[in-house]
């Protein structure tokens, strides 16, 4: 293993964490990943950005809808109904 | 069969765990915008909750403006709810929700549409061992010494925050889509109208950029090249 190899597996990790790499690309991924300890951090280290931004897509709170606000949408809402319905 | 198992994907092997999941996700979208459409009562409050949070965030972090990111996703929701009865298929509700966002961010930020896009490259994102001596050696390896398991404080959450926002914007709207909305490739590249190869390129160098540690994104760069 070299920095060559690195430097090449570098250019993947994303599609090799979300599964996208083809199955011979893969294989030798993995080849790499398991005589180099340091690419395998990096990998965790990519994996867990992932993770952290997924955690973020739950955890942000909206300050709440006026009155209304939630009026306007629920109005809307019931006249989209209403069409759908006709439409049938 | 799984696509993982499919093609041979070893978790064993790599020393890679591949659960990218978070404890106690939400429901499935596709559920509840079925719900949504058939005219359940406790849907439309459940889709308005759920939905304001994820589009005033979505918005927050695109637009930069706490106060555009409200208006955006109330004019977002309401859009949705105007025309979702056109809507063919239930089950592409996000990637539509997302697509009339992302184009109500660009009306209010509508100068940012026509503004230069700013390029990375590959080499530049590069850790220190593998670069060349000249490219930055930027190193994405802030976050590990966190624990595996780690939960998304306060103090993590605003670095995290700050880190998207400083992505110039073609890779924040695909990290945002991507991997904050857990959007699909093919979602993300309808939203964005662009395609799905361009939606991989971007994601990984978002990904790589994302780092406290990286500072400010230089914005002169050149067009990169596609990654090796």
């Amino acid at each position: 293993m070299n920095d060559n190899d690195c430097s090449r597996v570098f250019g993947l990790l994303s599609e090799y964490l979300d599964r996208d790499l083809a199955p011979a690309t893969c294989e030798e991924l993995e080849d790499h990943l398991r005589g180099c300890p340091e690419c395998v951090e990096f990998v965790r280290s990519l994996k867990r950005n992932i993770q952290l931004c997924r955690q973020l897509g739950e955890c942000m709170p909206a300050p709440p809808l006026g009155q209304e606000v939630m009026a306007g949408l629920r109005r809307a809402y019931e006249e989209m109904l209403a069409r759908r319905r006709l439409s049938k | 069969m799984l696509r993982a198992q499919r093609i041979g994907y070893s978790t064993e092997r790599s020393q890679i765990s591949w659960d990218l999941s978070v404890p106690g996700k939400r429901k499935s979208d596709a559920e509840l915008a079925v719900a949504l459409l058939t005219g359940d009562e406790a849907a439309f409050t459940e889709f308005v909750k759920a939905f304001h949070a994820r589009l005033s965030q979505y918005s927050f972090l695109m637009c930069g403006y706490r106060e555009d990111a409200e208006e955006v996703a109330q004019e977002t929701l309401l859009k949705v709810f105007e025309s979702a009865d056109q809507l063919q298929d239930p089950s592409r509700l996000k990637s539509w929700i997302f697509r009339i966002a992302k184009n109500e961010c660009f009306m209010k930020r509508r100068k940012s549409v026509f503004a230069p896009k700013v390029e990375l490259s590959l080499d530049e994102l590069k850790p220190v061992r593998f670069g060349d001596g000249e490219s930055r050696g930027i190193e994405i390896a802030d976050w590990t010494s966190l624990p595996d398991d780690l939960v998304l404080d306060g103090e993590l959450q605003q670095a995290l925050t700050g880190a998207i926002r400083e992505l110039p914007e073609i890779y924040r709207s695909v990290v945002l889509l991507r991997d904050v909305e857990e959007l699909t490739t093919e979602e993300t590249a309808e939203v964005l109208e662009i395609s799905s190869d361009t939606v991989k390129t971007r994601l990984h160098r978002g990904r790589l950029a994302l780092s406290p540690a990286n500072g400010p994104i230089p914005q002169n760069q050149s067009e990169g090249g596609h990654p090796a």
